[in-house]
């Protein structure tokens, strides 16, 4: 179908607001003297490839995480619209802090050094192999792309909530009610979602799309987050595998995450 | 038939329009519910599903438990059912209605509900229980309203309702089974994750829906001019200790296997259950009361001598409903949350609104019992 005068109208219109705004003044990192700001809500249209790959991975060396930082979770919470409704019941994040011992109550025990039990963990979806929320969907709002990133469909999504009850790792956030109040800075390149629909962390499809690394990866200052292909062996992701023990976080579920850590 | 609901004596115009008013109150709390989100609940991030999920699962087994009156009429001719097996078709039909209900009030975006069966996912659970609820919702609605219409005009049920009836008794197994395997197949979550998941919620499910049926039997005995029978009304309160046993015992098991093994993960959410963890004890309080009553109902219908007088038998039933209600429409689900994945211990509350919704739903499926058996009374005056 031909494009109506209508069409026309509301392209030309965003066009003209996209021109006339300047670039969002990104982050309050920018203040803090973070390096890769400009990268976090890089906007490049053309010259960029799509960073693509078999299957996603992230490596988090969780060792490297100074105590109480929080600069992925804000820039990943920024760029994604997450509300901040600031207090637990509606809570909604796609990352999370969390000590060593709650992250892998198996693995850890009383008498570690202070300087693990005082780790706090960046949790996030573990992006599984074979993920419990997509199997457990009634809808396929929720599914697995050939990349491995399991993604959700909030236009779909019914908010059965099934997919939470699923999750062995607590990832996945329901909208208890209409987030775009709580959003703190509206990120006009990433959509908000409505009240009733589950969400979660997407591995940052839509910049890897745009050909730039997660919007985590990118904040973080100490290099904590790897992320790349874990079936490309030279990857940034398998460099750092290859360096020692990694774990991961409930794996004798099946699930097959893909959040390795180092600790 | 449906007139003969829209008309009755001064009590039930009463009690229908005490139903009707409950029901608009849960309507108005429902509206703003649509307006605000789910948050108007008690559900959490950590707890994320509670009272409308656990009143879904508890009443599943309510419908269910007609199968306790088809079974034995129509596969072993136990002729003293004959009269009351409508009755617990009804049962059946108005739980399912409920059922349906409570999960619509649940959606996030009920709007959207739709889209079960534009994009089914043959692997969900989920897809597979609303598949089981509506068709044993269908069957039970033809078969009791083809069985009482017959009844109606004196005449024997058409040949094509016995079977339809036998499909009943399996299907019936069906859907507390599915509705146990929405929990039982969660690697994550181990409280649910336990094989004996569908036989525990059956073996409830023989003991609530059948002392239920029992308390409705006496009801209509006292009311109206229908008298189910002493020889039936006994038959349902050995099944009911039957099956209360069973229930009891598999409760035990598991409290077995946990504690023996002392696997952490196994211990921590039965402690929470029956204990509380870090004095996070308000289930635990209910659960107490639960186990107390299911105990007393249990010797009150093992006895011969109590289960036969009314009084007795009354507050056992009362106590078999109020135990298995507080066990599934409340424990099981909320415990399956707590502690998080991330050993988060977070109480759950229901709020008022969401009370007002709940209550209102079981006004709206007591107003559908209440008219059914309004309809079933009459018939059977005239006849």
């Amino acid at each position: 179908m031909a494009p109506t005068r209508r069409d026309f109208l509301k392209i030309a219109g965003f066009s003209a607001i996209s021109l006339a705004l300047p670039p969002l003044p990104s982050l309050a990192a920018a203040k803090a003297g973070m390096p890769s700001a400009s990268d976090l809500f890089a906007r490049s249209p053309g010259p960029l490839q799509p960073l693509k790959a078999k299957r996603w991975a992230m490596a988090v060396d969780a060792g490297k995480c100074p105590p109480g930082c929080r600069d992925c979770i804000a820039a990943c919470h920024r760029v994604h619209n997450v509300p901040a409704f600031g207090n637990p019941k509606d809570d909604v994040h796609w990352i999370g802090a969390e000590r060593v011992e709650d992250v892998f109550p198996a693995e850890t025990h009383p008498r570690l050094p202070e300087s693990i039990r005082a780790l706090s963990i960046p949790v996030l979806c573990n992006h599984c192999e074979n993920p419990p929320c997509v199997r457990v969907c009634p809808t396929q709002a929720t599914f697995k792309r050939a990349d491995g990133i399991v993604m959700m469909d909030y236009h779909r999504c019914i908010g059965c909530r099934f997919c939470m009850a699923a999750c062995p790792y607590g990832s996945r956030s329901m909208n208890y009610r209409d987030p775009r109040p709580f959003i703190p800075k509206l990120n006009p390149d990433f959509p908000t979602r409505t009240k009733g629909v589950v969400e979660k962390c997407n591995f940052c499809e839509e910049r890897l799309a745009r050909g730039v690394l997660p919007a985590c990866v990118v904040a973080c200052r100490e290099k904590a987050l790897t992320f790349g292909d874990l079936e490309d062996p030279g990857s940034d992701v398998r460099r750092v595998l290859e360096r020692g023990f990694s774990i991961r976080r409930r794996p004798e579920l099946g699930t097959g995450p893909q959040i390795y850590y180092r600790l | 038939m449906l007139e003969k609901a829209l008309t009755g004596s001064r009590g039930y115009g009463i009690w229908v329009a005490l139903l009707l008013t409950l029901a608009a109150i849960g309507f108005f709390f429902y509206l703003r519910q649509l307006n605000y989100g789910l948050g108007i609940t008690g559900m959490s991030r950590d707890v994320s599903w509670g009272l409308y999920i656990a009143q879904f699962t508890f009443l599943v087994g309510i419908a269910a438990s007609a199968v306790m009156l088809v079974l034995p009429y129509y596969l072993h001719d136990y002729k003293a059912f004959g009269k009351i097996t409508v009755l617990g078709e009804f049962l059946a039909v108005s739980a399912v209605i409920m059922c349906i209900t409570f999960v619509l009030v649940d959606l996030g975006q009920p709007g959207r509900a739709i889209n079960l069966l534009l994009y089914p996912s043959l692997r969900s659970v989920l897809f597979w229980d609303v598949i089981v609820l509506n068709g044993y919702l269908l069957i039970n609605i033809v078969t009791g309203w083809t069985v009482l219409g017959c009844e109606k005009k004196s005449i024997p049920p058409p040949a094509w309702v016995k079977p339809l009836i036998i499909l009943s008794i399996p299907w019936a197994i069906s859907i507390h089974t599915v509705t146990a395997f929405i929990y039982a197949g969660l690697a994550g979550r181990s409280f649910w994750l336990t094989a004996i998941m569908a036989p525990r919620f059956l073996a409830s499910a023989f003991a609530s829906g059948p002392a239920l049926l029992i308390l409705f039997c006496l009801i209509l005995r006292r009311f109206t001019r229908f008298d189910a029978g002493e020889q039936a009304i006994q038959t349902l309160a050995k099944i009911v200790a039957y099956a209360l046993a069973t229930s009891i015992f598999f409760v035990l098991v598991e409290l077995f296997t946990a504690f023996y093994s002392q696997i952490p993960g196994h211990m921590q959410h039965l402690k929470y259950l029956f204990a509380g963890l870090e004095g996070h004890n308000a289930i635990a309080i209910w659960m107490g009361v639960s186990a107390v009553t299911a105990m007393v109902a249990l010797i009150l219908l093992m006895i011969p001598q109590t289960r036969q007088r009314e009084p007795f038998l009354v507050v056992a039933c009362i106590g078999v409903f109020l135990s298995l209600w507080i066990e599934k429409g409340l424990g099981l689900v909320v415990t399956g949350f707590v502690p998080s994945p991330l050993e988060r211990i977070t109480d759950y509350t229901p709020t008022g609104p969401e009370w007002a919704i709940t209550g209102g739903i079981w006004a709206l499926g007591l107003l559908l019992i209440t008219m059914f058996y309004k309809i079933f009374v009459s018939v059977k005056k005239e006849a």
